[in-house]
């Protein structure tokens, strides 16, 4: 998957920084541990930012192409950091069939910014997601924890309205 | 650590509990909270009823717990209220004023909310999940403890006859047996190879090695399927405790299990039910008082779908990028680290208790000549019942869609089905009656896969569909090997080229030869089952791509490049509502009089349609 990375400079507090070396350090030693590091260390910072890959890797002593190569394999894993509120919508299957693709248009229409960026206030980011298991109450997107199934067109002004 | 003893005694006084044994007038009202239910409101409905049950003081006699699915999603958020001596009550849709409706007059008054009650096809309210056709042409076997028990206490799962199976296994059976028996009951892997489950582990048990593994294969990848969520979901533990007996028969002490990290509350779950077992001693070390040991570890995906391929997964981890490995050496013979190991899948794991309990020919008593038991599907897209159901191989699509599913919503036609999500394809109207298994799939040029099963109707275009999967292959193959990362990226290319109204009937041709070349020559199963979509939707539905091709036209009207709306002049009124809404001012004329879309400026958005009130523009 192809996986622009940010221009959004990186900062970090002294919080994180600690928490980051925490992460390493626990994992160190473990078999199959970057995996497990990357996930954590996104939990802390929200993505990975290439300053945050390259400590990993000293902190391994892998070299960072294998951090890099592993950070870009995976969708979960981002470049970029996310939006205040991440909107996801469903493109798997059930939703598909059920017009998410109409749903996916109309938000890229209101947002005015096209899927997998994020808006100029940093307030929305907009993203794809492969089914989140609630086929159920298809077409569903989430924005940040909340889920909202069984959309229309319509009502998406409204939902966003209230973020 | 408990012992046999004690697994026992807490499974008698369970289900003494669940019985109303001690307390005759108890009632035990069940939330169904997995991810749909608390999608659609479930918390908000648990919280009314526990309050409402404390406000009353009735704590002593009312029992408010959680579980998992109880299977049909649409009609989330729904309670069940159990009873001594009577038949379960099913509420759907529930909020939480609902919630207190039904406490007030059925929990302290004793009369059921009609009101609430699910209505079968013809309308009537059904007082019970159990007796609608939705639930009647279901076995549960993998499921069957899902939307039953609360899925956070083991000691349900033990009320249920839980760990019971590993007991028998580990005191009283031989490895050699539990295989045999694994063999003879015919179970095949459920995750979409449908390769014989004992077989695997016979491999397994035959290689020699210091250290050995067992995997589960808890990475659902096929988009719109959701089975091996809920088992997670709502019975963790039966995966557990199959894992256990799989360390047994082969010779591992090890388990991980490799599950999706975009299913939270069933990596939830599965911690929960790890860390009790491990309290309770049927994981760990010396289980039962044998010198039998066993632990299990998780490692989450992070969203990739070839890493649901065994080797894949394998790769993953280990920590690497999710790409396979060249087979043979099968997993059996060099696995995880090396090591041989074992990987099945989540509903396969959640058979084999009940086989070893119930034994070999039970569970084959079920079934086909040649897929015997139960599968479960997750059934979506245009269906009136949307959800999880569990049917005994054998049954035919119609009775799938027409008698559980309900049928297709808003009188249109059913068109097809799709199986096997983007390695499957697609079951037209003509095979509507073929029993389902294994093998029937294959031949009508489909799959069982893991057992997505989504439901179109007329307004399906299949070319659609087509690049709808491509799309999604493109996008997750790793690019290792050169068929699979070239090729469907042209095949992706031409399926555009059609949609879009510039096809030429050679590409039909070519479309066919590629595919060829993309499943001989891929490294592994995501190439290998890619152009299937392709192929499955030309065998059934070639003439929609021919009239894509030739006439231009797409009959389903999806394809927007193909799509033309109009405006009939005999119905237009001239009340301008379309051109004020139209956002590309394609759209002209005076006021009273028909008005004209200029196609040249159409966007195709159908907004003008959904706004004209007297039915005056169509889409062709
Ligand atoms: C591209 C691809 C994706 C797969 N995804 C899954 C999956 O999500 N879940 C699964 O259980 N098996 C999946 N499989 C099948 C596994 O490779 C493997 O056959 C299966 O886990 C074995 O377990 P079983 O014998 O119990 O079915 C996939 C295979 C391929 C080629
Ligand atoms: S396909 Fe959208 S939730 Fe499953």
């Amino acid at each position: 998957m192809k996986k622009p990375m940010t221009a959004v400079p990186f900062t970090e507090t002294a919080e994180q920084k600690a928490k980051l070396e925490a992460i390493i350090a626990a994992h160190k030693g473990e078999a199959g541990a970057l995996m497990p590091i990357l996930q954590e260390a996104q939990d802390v910072y929200g993505y990975l930012p290439i300053e945050v890959q390259r400590r990993v890797a000293f902190g391994l002593e892998i070299p960072v192409s294998e951090v890099y190569g592993v950070a870009t394999f995976y969708s979960q894993f981002l470049l970029n950091p996310k939006g205040q509120n991440p909107i996801n919508v469903c493109l798997g299957t059930a939703c598909y069939v059920k017009g998410s693709g109409q749903i996916m248009e109309k938000l890229e229409e209101i947002l005015k910014i096209p899927c997998g960026s994020i808006t100029s206030d940093l307030k929305f980011s907009l993203d794809a997601t492969r089914c989140v298991g609630a086929c159920g109450l298809a077409p569903v997107m989430m924005i940040g924890e909340d889920v909202y199934g069984r959309l229309e067109p319509s009502q998406l002004e409204g939902i966003l309205a209230k973020y | 650590m408990k012992s046999l003893e004690e697994i026992m005694a807490i499974k008698e006084q369970v289900q003494s509990e669940l019985s109303f044994e001690n307390n005759p007038d108890g009632i035990r009202v069940l939330v169904g909270m997995a991810t749909c239910g608390i999608a659609a409101g479930a918390r908000p409905v648990m919280d009314a009823l526990v309050e409402g049950v404390k406000a009353a003081g009735l704590e002593g006699k009312v029992t408010v717990t959680e579980t998992g699915c109880i299977g049909i999603c649409q009609y989330e958020p729904i309670v069940e209220i159990y009873e001594k001596g009577k038949e379960k009550v099913t509420y759907v849709k529930m909020t939480a004023d609902k919630a207190k409706d039904v406490l007030e007059q059925h929990i302290k008054g004793g009369k059921p909310v009609e009101d609430y009650f699910l209505k079968d096809a013809d309308g009537t309210p059904k007082s019970s999940l159990a007796e609608t056709n939705f639930y009647k042409k279901q076995k549960r076997v993998a499921l069957r403890n899902c939307g039953v028990i609360n899925p956070e206490k083991i000691d349900e799962y033990i009320g249920k006859s839980g760990y019971l199976a590993l007991a028998k296994v580990i005191r009283e059976m031989t490895p050699d047996d539990v295989i045999n028996t694994i063999l003879a009951s015919g179970l095949r892997g459920r995750g979409g190879g449908g390769f014989p489950t004992g077989r695997k582990w016979m491999f397994a048990k035959a290689s020699v090695s210091d250290k050995k593994y067992v995997v589960c294969n808890a990475d659902e990848g096929d988009p719109g399927a959701f089975m091996d969520r809920s088992v997670l979901e709502g019975d963790p533990h039966a995966v557990l405790e199959a894992m256990a007996i799989a360390g047994y028969a082969i010779g591992a002490d090890e388990g991980w299990i490799y599950v999706r990290a975009e299913y939270p509350i069933a990596v939830r779950r599965l911690k929960i039910a790890i860390e009790q077992a491990r309290e309770y001693g049927v994981l760990g070390n010396n289980i039962f008082g044998t010198d039998f040991n066993f632990d299990i570890h998780i490692r989450l995906g992070a969203g990739a779908f070839v890493c649901g391929e065994e080797t894949a997964l394998l790769t993953s981890i280990e920590g690497n990028r999710g790409e396979p490995r060249p087979r043979p050496p099968f997993p059996a013979v060099k696995g995880l680290w090396g090591k041989p190991t074992i990987i099945n899948n989540v509903e396969t794991y959640a058979n084999i208790a009940q086989i070893i309990l119930n034994g070999a020919e039970w569970f084959s008593s079920v079934g086909t000549e040649t897929s015997k038991g139960t599968k479960v599907f997750a059934l979506g897209g245009k269906i009136t019942n949307t959800g999880l159901v569990e049917i005994p191989m054998g049954t035919t699509l119609r009775e799938i869609i027409e008698e559980i599913g309900g049928g297709i919503p808003n009188g249109k036609k059913f068109k097809a089905a799709q199986t096997g999500g983007p390695s499957g394809g697609c079951i037209p109207a003509e095979h509507i009656d073929t029993p389902i298994d294994y093998d029937n799939l294959i031949k009508i040029g489909s799959m069982m896969g893991s057992g997505g099963l989504i439901v179109m109707d007329e307004d399906t275009c299949m070319v659609d569909l087509a690049k709808f999967f491509l799309e999604f292959t493109v996008d997750e193959s790793c690019g290792k090997c050169a068929p699979c990362r070239i090729g469907t990226v042209r095949l992706l290319e031409i399926l555009k080229k059609i949609t879009s109204g510039n096809g030429e009937m050679e590409d039909i041709d070519k479309l066919e030869e590629l595919a060829a070349y993309i499943k001989s020559a891929s490294l592994c199963g995501l190439g290998q089952t890619a152009p299937n979509p392709v192929l499955s939707t030309l065998r059934y539905f070639r003439d929609e791509y021919i009239a894509h091709i030739k006439d231009k036209k797409c009959p389903a009207g999806v394809c927007k490049s193909l799509l033309r709306y109009e405006i009939d002049p005999d119905k237009c009124k001239g009340c301008t509502m379309c051109a004020r809404q139209c956002p590309a001012g394609a759209i002209s004329g005076t006021v009273k009089q028909p008005h004209v879309i200029d196609p040249a400026k159409c966007v195709k958005c159908g907004a003008c349609l959904t706004t004209c009130k007297f039915g005056a523009i169509s889409k062709k």
